[in-house]
């Protein structure tokens, strides 16, 4: 995979693929199988009347959420957005809660709370994301400077579209991640539309060149190709970790299902549409473990069969979940006390092999004392 | 004690939270090396230094956005817009983010957005305005506005500690010239809980911010049975202090300096009106500034905000109802 050379000032060209086992490889493609499977499951959900509203999926972009995610230890922390289900899934969501949240169910990420993927579970290190975009960039900024107020080797990673690069917001936050070099991994998954606009009318030069802008690199990289995925992201994420600062990268993707199910994607060219099909991320990912890691057909058909039955499992689950008591709507404006968030999920074996190695401090030190993060405890590690 | 002018206790009270919690840090323009633009944070780089008072870009989205993540990592972020007016600029990340994360999702977002706020100096339609009532409109944010020096401290101190969003509205024409015993040290005044100002049996006149000196003076002035009632805390409202007031005296003048319709007015004259319509002797009334952007010109200003002549005569009217 080629990195954007013009773009790429303080990363390194992709090193080959050294940092995966072939336990991980078998990882990257279950949780991509995951989503697919899940949000399949999701849309017929929908058709059947079952979930209020409409639904969005992210198909096509499951190897930018999971590749990207894949990277992050425990303590790390992530603005998850509606593209990227495979994020939520790598940290530790499961799909059942992810049904049940697009049914308004009680068993769903936020009871019922909030629809579709607006949800976050804050026992996962999630911060949910909200409509307005890029709002969740300027959050995860912030997540970002409390660690490095606080010497903590932690990071906060994000995603926008290549649409709420338009916005004011992704210039505050990249302005300000910049300023004080937080760690902080900015993920621009350019799906080639905002809702109906093409990119061409969105801006006139790509978003990736306006990282050295910022003061930090930007990369661009293969959005289908989740191995690029996770070598551009694992760079970025030891970057931050480092105290270099943040990264812009640009996954290059297609959105290949409308903005919601209401949209009919009339304004997508069939030939786009056919192109990117044959670029889909999850059989190009097939394709290489089978060429260059010695998959067998046996061995993917296995994990294509396990992922598909924990989908069934997950959506009877979701499906038997009641709808929430409606005493509970007025419940919840306020808090009553600050709570940490707890830690998510960090399958990649660089955490767990860290874990056994170091006792825990696989992401990091203990916070000083007085330092309300140390409520957080360490080692949710799979 | 000690006496303390009202921007003098915003500064004490914040100093000592910044002293006792090292999760508590300044955010915003100007608030660094110049110490703010009304010098609330004056001294303060000196002592706590640049990351604990952090001069930001002119990005009102950014400033509440960044304390927002801040927050929910165990900071404790106090953001200082430069004027309340600014955070018109910062409202998406404020009522869309901040105000519906612990619903949503149960997280918790201790943080506070200091507004100076309010006219009476030329300040003109940007640096002059009364926001409160955009707050209470957006769940999820307390509302908290002082009246004395001594409320001030202890409410800014409240506010920080509590684990929400919470907007503290400082006017800007109490600063200097509201002066009063502070108790030094640790001073809490708990959020949600109104005040008697003024004991009387024969008006309430229910105020916050700039209007509770001005009903004071009214009814000094006037040596009538005035009670003035002091709010204090905006969301949630003290409903059982004003029902109290309300019982006690039978008439009801509600004061503030925000424009009218749809204002803390509106809503304190509703619940008057829906819980203690039996006690009432008299119409409601209120006293509040016109459905107008302030204006520049001393007379224009004079003009629309409540002074105190108003403030007599209305209370003159409902007593001789």
């Amino acid at each position: 995979m080629k990195l954007d050379a013009a773009s790429t000032s303080g990363l390194s060209e992709r090193e080959g693929t050294d940092a995966l086992t072939r336990d991980d490889r078998a990882l990257l493609l279950r949780y991509m199988l995951l989503m697919r499977l899940a949000e399949e499951r999701g849309l017929a959900l929908y058709k059947q009347g079952k979930v209020p509203g409409s639904f969005y999926d992210g198909r096509g972009q499951e190897a930018t959420c999971v590749g990207s995610a894949f990277t992050l230890g425990p303590r790390d922390r992530m603005c998850i957005l509606h593209r990227d289900l495979g994020a939520h899934f790598v940290r530790g969501v499961t799909p059942d809660r992810y049904l049940a949240n697009y049914m308004g169910r009680e068993g769903g990420v936020t009871g019922g709370k909030d629809g579709n993927m607006h949800f976050g579970d804050r026992q996962l290190g999630c911060v949910g994301m909200v409509s307005m975009l890029p709002d969740m960039a300027q959050v995860a900024a912030g997540m970002a400077l409390s660690f490095k107020m606080r010497s903590e080797p932690r990071v906060a990673m994000t995603f926008f579209g290549e649409g709420s690069t338009a916005n004011g917001q992704w210039h505050e936050a990249m302005n300000f991640a910049g300023i004080h070099r937080l760690p902080v991994v900015f993920v621009l998954e350019n799906n080639q539309f905002a809702y109906s606009t093409p990119t061409d009318l969105e801006f006139a030069v790509d978003p990736i060149q306006r990282a050295k802008s910022y003061g930090f690199p930007g990369v661009s990289v293969d959005g289908n190709d989740v191995e690029a995925v996770f070598e551009v992201s694992r760079v970025a994420v030891d970057r931050a970790r480092s105290g270099d600062g943040p990264t812009l990268i640009e996954c290059h993707t297609m959105r290949m299902h409308g903005h919601g199910a209401h949209d009919d994607m009339s304004y997508v060219p069939d030939e786009m549409l056919e192109e990117w099909s044959r670029r889909d991320p999850i059989e190009l990912y097939v394709r290489r473990l089978a060429d260059e890691h010695g998959f067998e057909a046996a061995e993917i058909d296995e994990i294509r069969e396990s992922v598909a039955s924990y989908v069934d499992e997950c959506a009877e689950k979701a499906v038997a979940s009641p709808m929430p008591d409606p005493q509970l709507a007025t419940a919840g404006v306020f808090a009553e006390r600050w709570e940490p968030l707890g830690d998510g999920e960090a399958p990649w074996s660089r955490w767990s092999q860290a874990d056994q190695g170091a006792a825990g401090s696989a992401n990091g030190h203990a916070p000083p004392d007085g330092d309300p993060g140390k409520l957080v405890e360490h080692g949710r590690a799979a | 004690m000690a006496e303390m002018t009202y921007l003098q206790a915003i500064s004490d009270g914040l100093r000592e939270e910044m002293r006792r919690d090292e999760a508590v840090f300044c955010l915003g323009e100007d608030i660094g090396a110049f110490g703010g633009a009304f010098k609330v944070t004056d001294g303060f780089i000196e002592e706590f230094g640049a990351d604990r008072v952090l001069d930001t870009p002119l990005a009102e989205n950014m400033i509440i956005g960044a304390s927002i993540g801040a927050a929910i990592e165990g900071m404790k972020p106090v953001a200082e817009m430069q004027f309340a007016d600014f955070i018109a600029c910062g409202f998406d990340q404020l009522v869309n983010v901040a105000g519906k994360l612990h619903y949503r999702q149960g997280v918790s977002v201790p943080m506070v957005v200091r507004l100076p706020s309010g006219g009476g100096f030329s300040g003109g339609p940007f640096h002059s305005q009364n926001p409160e009532a955009w707050f209470i409109q957006a769940p999820g944010l307390k509302v908290v506005a002082p009246a004395t020096a001594e409320d001030a401290k202890g409410l800014l101190i409240s506010a920080i500690r509590d684990p929400n969003p919470v907007c503290f509205l400082e006017h800007k024409g109490l600063y200097r010239h509201v002066k009063g015993e502070v108790p030094e040290g640790d001073h809490a005044v708990p959020l949600g809980e109104a005040r008697v100002a003024r004991e009387g049996g024969e008006l309430s006149v229910i105020a916050y911010g700039s209007s509770v000196p001005l009903a004071l003076q009214a009814a000094e002035e006037l040596d009538e049975d005035i009670e003035v009632v002091d709010l204090r805390t905006l969301n949630p409202l003290d409903a059982e202090s004003i029902l109290a007031s309300v019982e006690k005296t039978g008439k009801v003048l509600i004061a503030h300096e925000a424009t009218r319709s749809c204002g803390v007015g509106a809503e304190v004259a509703s619940l008057v009106s829906e819980r203690a319509f039996e006690w009432l002797d008299a119409p409601i009334r209120r006293l509040t500034t016109p459905d107008v952007p302030i204006p520049f010109s001393p007379p224009l200003e004079q003009a629309v905000l409540p002074q105190l002549d108003d403030m007599k005569e209305a209370c003159r009217e409902l007593l001789a109802y």
